[in-house]
């Protein structure tokens, strides 16, 4: 884990010049398919800020990649790899579907909270499961969170096929409007974009992040555990907890991410033949923003704003929407092989600094 | 319904679908056991996946006829190999974290895939339909033996390939000097470079291999399931892989067996509605099984891992 450690405390400059990396690679690519690349991103700029419907669909997008990038930071920085986000996403989903469709004649105000919260601590439960094989059994979280995630998918199909569906169909029925968590105001303003307060949680989720790593003793106790548990364990740690706790909370961002897409945005669920892929998203979310919460903000806006975008290229430019996820996995490479950005860099740093080079 | 035939066909389909996993997985022993973990098993099964669809396709139009599965086989070699270098360089000579740089692997062959298909085939999801897929093959008498005639030897060509591959990974990786250094490297980095072993050329080769092998997994969905790529055509075989040879314990043979288990078990989703006790099971259950058991037979072999001693760190000469 020390190389993920690294990463974390890498600075902005290399993150900024990966992503202009990560941009110049789809030019060039899209200059050898025969494509114009100024074109190309001029379109997937006026895509996402050309209208406010678009724009407000973007932040639509961006908020479900916050949090699950959240969910796999916060792993991250307790020495974790959480890559079944999307399991736990699932889970979050299918919780508040149910929620939102059972529990009736509840007033709003706790209703649309209550599924919330539910769809949250399921997300939390399906990955302390991970956690605690991880804890108590030894067992690698790598690989039962993928195991995990297929498991949550077919969990998912079962439940809404057998409780939830409208016959004939292959969803289930709508919500009760009194779950959702859609604000029409804002909504009629971004002209019928999907927003909803899911935009606000996901920064509140953000900031939840960093008083509780940085400011609280078990945020303390969960970092020192990422650092070095050996240590951890030595000065009175109870580890198998804290990975269990880090897992928990891990998957209630990715929970909580599910339950936002179902309660704002589609208000039902549909039998899902793969994995949606925001809880994926979420591993290059927290890359991007160097596994620190405002980062991620930003990262998650980056992400959410290329992918709407890419729709944007493929009508201006023609270029194939496929391109961009080539440009987010450049980015991503480039964060992670730091030593050739800072390869790069380094002719750049020594000029200014003679006697530090990097 | 006669058992008999029912079991034969119960175990070619299990064959059938655990070709591309037994494939990949002896891929990914390859370069974890060189102590790179390698969970971009996915994106190089997209890789060969798409390569076949294409270079079958025109194999055929440049009228090679019933070599031309072959000739799709072989691309997936080559642009396995050149997918595989890039987690390569970034992992082994830039030290960059594995996982994250398999995750670019996979996350750069969704893309690029998809992208080339639409450039090439104008504007396509998915690539022409081949014609001259593989087709099953009956051995010549050994066919006829009742159940494992019809479970074991009429069968793709891909599969009898994967068995051979099986047992020659096997003797390569536990009888060959060439096996012993990529073990040694995988265990003890530091050991084998005083040993004279070029650490960081073991482990290029470890994951050129896995590339390959990957490549020839996804090659084998193309060529003996789908007929086609297009962007579902590989969904989490590579996981599955990766799952098979830790299962299996980094040894050929037992991710063989993992492999051939995660196959019945998408085999048998065809035939159990075929009886009265079984239809009632719902079938999302049945496909929840292979995953679910996984996990419980890690969490019970508990403390009896038998992952390579360096896997996952980046062999740094200097340290330690």
């Amino acid at each position: 884990m020390s190389k993920l450690s690294k990463i974390f405390t890498g600075n902005i400059v290399v993150s900024l010049v990966a992503i202009l990396f990560g941009l110049i690679v789809g030019a060039i690519i899209m200059l050898i398919g025969g494509y114009d690349p100024i074109l190309a991103y001029q379109s997937l700029f006026e895509q996402v800020f050309g209208n406010k419907y678009d724009f407000g669909e973007t932040l639509r997008e961006i908020s479900p990649l916050v949090l699950t990038g959240l969910a796999v930071a916060f792993a991250f920085r307790a020495g974790l790899f959480n890559i079944g986000g999307e399991g736990q996403f699932i889970i979050g989903m299918t919780a508040a579907t149910f929620i939102g469709i059972k529990v009736t004649g509840l007033p709003a105000y706790i209703h649309a909270p209550l599924a919330l919260i539910v769809g949250a601590v399921c997300g939390g439960i399906w990955a302390g499961i991970a956690g605690y094989l991880k804890a108590a059994r030894g067992v690698n979280e790598v690989i039962t969170t993928i195991m995990l995630n297929w498991t949550a998918l077919y969990l998912g199909n079962y439940i809404v096929t057998n409780f939830l569906m409208k016959s004939g169909m292959d969803k289930s029925f709508d919500i009760q409007d009194s779950a959702s968590i859609s604000i029409q105001s804002l909504s009629s303003f971004f002209n019928d974009a999907r927003i909803h307060w899911g935009m606000f949680l996901s920064i509140l989720a953000a900031i939840f992040f960093y008083y509780f790593l940085w400011k609280s003793k078990q945020g303390f106790e969960l970092r020192a555990v990422g650092h070095n548990h050996n240590a951890a364990e030595y000065a009175g740690m109870n580890v198998g907890r804290n990975v269990v706790k880090a897992m928990f909370i891990s998957g209630a961002f990715a929970g909580l991410a599910g339950a936002i897409q179902i309660l704002g945005v589609f208000h039902y669920q549909t039998i899902m033949s793969g994995t949606p892929g925001t809880g994926f998203d979420g591993i290059a979310v927290a890359l991007i923003g160097m596994n620190h919460p405002f980062g991620i903000l930003l990262g998650g806006s980056l992400f959410g704003i290329l992918t709407y975008g890419s729709a944007g290229m493929s009508f201006g430019a023609d270029v194939p929407p496929e391109l961009i996820r080539i440009v987010i996995g450049s980015i991503i490479f480039f964060i992670a092989a730091q030593g050739i950005v800072r390869w790069v860099l380094k002719p750049f740093y020594s000029k200014r600094k003679k006697e530090k080079v990097l | 319904m006669d058992w008999v035939t029912t079991l034969g066909q119960i175990m070619n389909t299990t064959l059938v679908f655990s070709t591309a996993l037994v494939f990949a997985a002896l891929g990914g022993i390859f370069s974890e056991r060189s102590g790179v973990t390698n969970i971009g098993i996915e994106g190089l099964m997209v890789f060969g996946a798409f390569s076949t669809g294409v270079a079958s396709h025109y194999a055929e139009v440049a009228g090679m006829g019933a070599a031309s599965p072959y000739i799709g086989i072989l691309a997936a070699i080559v642009v396995g190999i050149l997918a595989s270098l890039i987690h390569a360089v970034a992992s082994i000579t830039f030290k960059a974290d594995q996982i994250i740089s398999g995750i670019v692997i996979n996350f750069l062959a969704a893309g690029s895939t998809l992208y080339l298909v639409k450039l090439i085939f104008n504007g396509a999801g998915e690539t022409e339909r081949l014609k001259e897929a593989f087709t099953k093959y009956a051995i010549p008498g050994l066919s006829k033996i009742p159940i494992i005639g019809e479970g074991l030897f009429n069968n793709y060509p891909t599969t009898y390939i994967a068995i051979i591959v099986v047992f020659l990974s096997y003797y390569i990786l536990f009888k060959t000097p060439f096996g012993l250094r990529l073990r040694a490297v995988g265990e003890h980095p530091s050991a084998a470079d005083t040993m004279g072993i070029n650490v960081k050329r073991m482990r290029y080769i470890g994951v050129m291999i896995s590339g390959a092998l990957a490549a020839v997994g996804g090659a084998t969905v193309t060529l003996t399931t789908t007929s086609t790529f297009a962007h579902n055509t590989i969904s989490g075989q590579g996981y599955i892989a990766i799952a098979a040879l830790i299962f299996g314990k980094w040894n050929p043979i037992g991710a063989f067996g993992a492999a051939a288990f995660f196959g019945f078990s998408q085999a048998i989703r065809s035939y159990v509605t075929l009886f009265d006790w079984s239809s009632h099971i719902p079938s999302e259950f049945i496909y929840m099984v292979p995953y679910v058991l996984t996990i419980i037979v890690l969490a019970a072999a508990v403390g009896r891992s038998s992952a390579p001693a360096a896997l996952g760190t980046a062999y740094d000469p200097g340290k330690r």
